[in-house]
């Protein structure tokens, strides 16, 4: 103790500047409220348009599920797609073959399936880095949608399964046909999940998390349980998955085979890099540029959208590595700069 | 014959012929990972660029089957350097994921440009008449068109050995593979060898390419459907690796044919759980370094 008390004040003043910031980092900021109020306002706005919006809701939470394993613990995957899947059919299949319409219970069931998927694959594949775990991320999804193809006389194939039904939500709300319901629905599932990743993402577990990302070595040589972190993220991004997966199989009202493909795997990862990686808002705003943009574009012509993604993505690798997040950082940054200097 | 002979040998000589595609397509996929660890998920784009270019040059201009693939192999092959020189040249030291999202994106523009200019429908391309119809071989006839590709690939195979297990330049390669920085710092310039093992392996893509028309028809989703193929070819091989490649395309090619022949339901699930098995076993893949 008594080194500590010799030290110099400057130090010392910089010592509780860093842990009151480690501190407080988890508060929340009054600009996070805005996609909130922006999502709640839509649903005023464009009453008409929330089939849609809706749809949006459903990939930002894929998308926030994918950030926790990409953006905060630095795994690769071309495979993602799989949990999402899993979800959509265990309320597809609980609907279509067992009856089983209730659809919260129908989430939670989802969620657990698909967690216990991401336990097992996660436990074997997760000791494998680079090109291998890519490919083995991305067979796992294809196995999946093989395996359900072969027994399409359950599964419906790629034909689906169309014309599902779920009871009301409490036995209360209905489902309207411009799908308001499903709106505020996938909307408050969202802000339930949000808050509980937003918790993981600052606990002690969320910065073991970064450090694996940032430098695996060094967090194996502090003695951090680093395959036993990767394997709890990776679980809990899964079961996430699958919850946006039920999502969209309830709010959509049928499922095909197609939720397994890989353009399913390629297209979230695209949405996150977009929004920017590591940074929960990432999701939010990657999603909704994606799908406005796809929604107005692709009605021009495919084509044009096809080739215009891809030459954002090039552009992003390129010249905005952190995602859209990031470059209104960077413009933030040099305001302010620009601000002190005149 | 009996039956089961019959259906046999249907089995290894379609597999072998689908091995031969798989191999060609794949080997510079792998020698270029091997060198710089690049995940080039544009490969198969290359492959499809050869397919289209085979298939305007008989088309259009009524050049033959063969020289249509030579000249496609070529052309696509110096485009590739522009690629390799004017991107890929700045993720060399980037993450896997910079690496993946910058090939996607190619990936996606190189189909939307087919779909622009070709369309969505497959496209067919005419072949000479001594590939048409089956040749006897005394016990049984076998399609004309596989029994050429069987035997492109072994010639292929057979130059590719001797380059790569003895010429200079394959020894500097094979160098360059174990030990980047060690064959740097002996005055290899690994830069120069990578360009031209890149321009070569989409050389091969693209002949690759022009060869599958037959086989499976060309569509623009070509350059995506059969990636993920040339990538489990590679990584069950081991990187970098010329045995490797022929040994995961051979098992793999004949694999996939068998389960198509015998269990026509399960479509591709036998490749991918192979894959995984191997992989699970051996993380590096066949001959892969550790």
């Amino acid at each position: 103790m008594a080194a500590s008390e010799t030290i110099n004040p400057q130090r010392k003043q910089a010592r509780e500047r860093a842990a009151a910031h480690l501190l407080s980092r988890h508060h929340f900021h009054w600009a996070e409220a805005l996609p909130w109020v922006i999502a709640i306002a839509a649903f005023y706005v464009f009453p008409d348009r929330m089939t849609f919006g809706n749809q949006v809701l459903v990939m930002v939470l894929f998308a926030l599920s994918l950030d926790l394993i990409l953006g905060y613990a630095g795994i690769v995957t071309l495979g993602h797609a799989a949990f999402f899947g899993l979800g959509a059919y265990t309320v597809g299949l609980g609907a279509a073959r067992l009856g089983w319409t209730e659809p919260i219970s129908g989430l939670f069931a989802a969620a657990l399936i698909s967690a216990f998927a991401g336990l097992i694959t996660g436990w074997f594949l997760l000791r494998y880095r680079g090109l291998t775990l890519l490919m083995l991320t991305l067979a796992t999804a294809i196995m999946l949608q093989e395996a359900g193809n072969l027994r399409s006389d359950f599964s419906g194939g790629y034909d689906g399964l169309p014309g599902l039904e779920f009871k009301p939500l409490f036995g209360v709300f209905g489902y309207d046909l411009y799908g308001r319901t499903n709106y505020v629905y996938a909307l408050v599932v969202l802000a339930v999940v949000f808050y509980f990743v937003r918790r993981i993402v600052y606990s002690p577990f969320g910065q073991a998390l970064t450090g694996i990302r940032e430098n695996v070595r060094r967090m194996h040589a502090i003695g951090s349980p680093v395959h036993r972190r990767l394997v709890t993220v990776y679980t809990i991004a899964a079961g996430i998955a699958g919850i946006a997966g039920a999502l969209f199989t309830q709010t959509n009202a049928y499922v095909t085979l197609t939720v397994f493909d890989f353009e399913n795997s390629a297209k979230v990862m695209v949405m996150l890099i977009l929004g920017g990686t590591g940074r929960l808002y990432g999701a939010f705003i990657g999603a909704v540029v994606y799908m406005v943009l796809e929604d107005h574009l692709s009605k021009l012509s495919p084509t044009f959208w096809q080739f215009g993604i891809g030459l954002l993505l090039v552009l992003a690798v390129l010249f905005a590595r952190r995602g859209l997040l990031g470059l209104l950082e960077d413009a933030g940054k040099y305001l302010k700069k620009k601000k002190v200097q005149s | 014959m009996p039956y089961y002979a019959n259906i046999a040998v249907s089995i290894l000589f379609d597999g072998l012929a689908y091995a031969m595609f798989l191999f060609i397509v794949s080997v510079g996929l792998s020698v270029t990972m091997g060198l710089m660890g690049f995940v080039n998920l544009a490969h198969g784009a290359f492959a499809m660029a050869g397919g289209y270019v085979v298939v305007s040059l008989t088309r259009s201009l009524g050049i033959g089957f063969v020289p249509a693939l030579v000249i496609a192999a070529f052309a696509v092959g110096a485009v590739s350097v522009v690629f390799e020189r004017g991107l890929y040249r700045r993720l060399y030291k980037a993450t896997d994921l910079e690496q993946v999202l910058l090939t996607i994106g190619l990936a996606f523009m190189a189909i939307a440009t087919a779909t622009y200019f070709y369309g969505p429908i497959p496209k067919s391309v005419p072949l000479p008449e001594w590939l048409q119809g089956d040749i006897n071989l005394g016990f049984r006839s076998f399609p004309s068109y596989r029994a050429f590709l069987i035997v492109l690939g072994a010639v292929l195979i057979a130059v590719l050995w001797y380059a790569f297990e003895r010429t200079n330049i394959g020894a500097k390669i094979r160098a360059a593979v174990d030990n980047r920085r060690m064959a740097e710092s002996v005055g290899i310039n690994v830069d120069l060898l990578f360009t031209l093992t890149f321009a070569v392996g989409s050389g091969l893509a693209a002949l690759g390419g022009g060869l599958a028309i037959q086989l499976f028809g060309l569509s623009p989703s070509f350059a995506v459907l059969y990636l993920v193929l040339f990538l489990i070819v590679v990584a069950v091989g081991g990187l970098g690796s010329f045995k490797g490649t022929l040994l995961a395309a051979l098992v793999l090619g004949i694999i996939d044919t068998a389960g198509k022949y015998l269990y026509a339901d399960a479509g591709g699930f036998f490749v991918y759980a192979i894959t995984v098995a191997v992989l699970l076993v051996k993380p590096a893949g066949f001959y892969g370094r550790e």
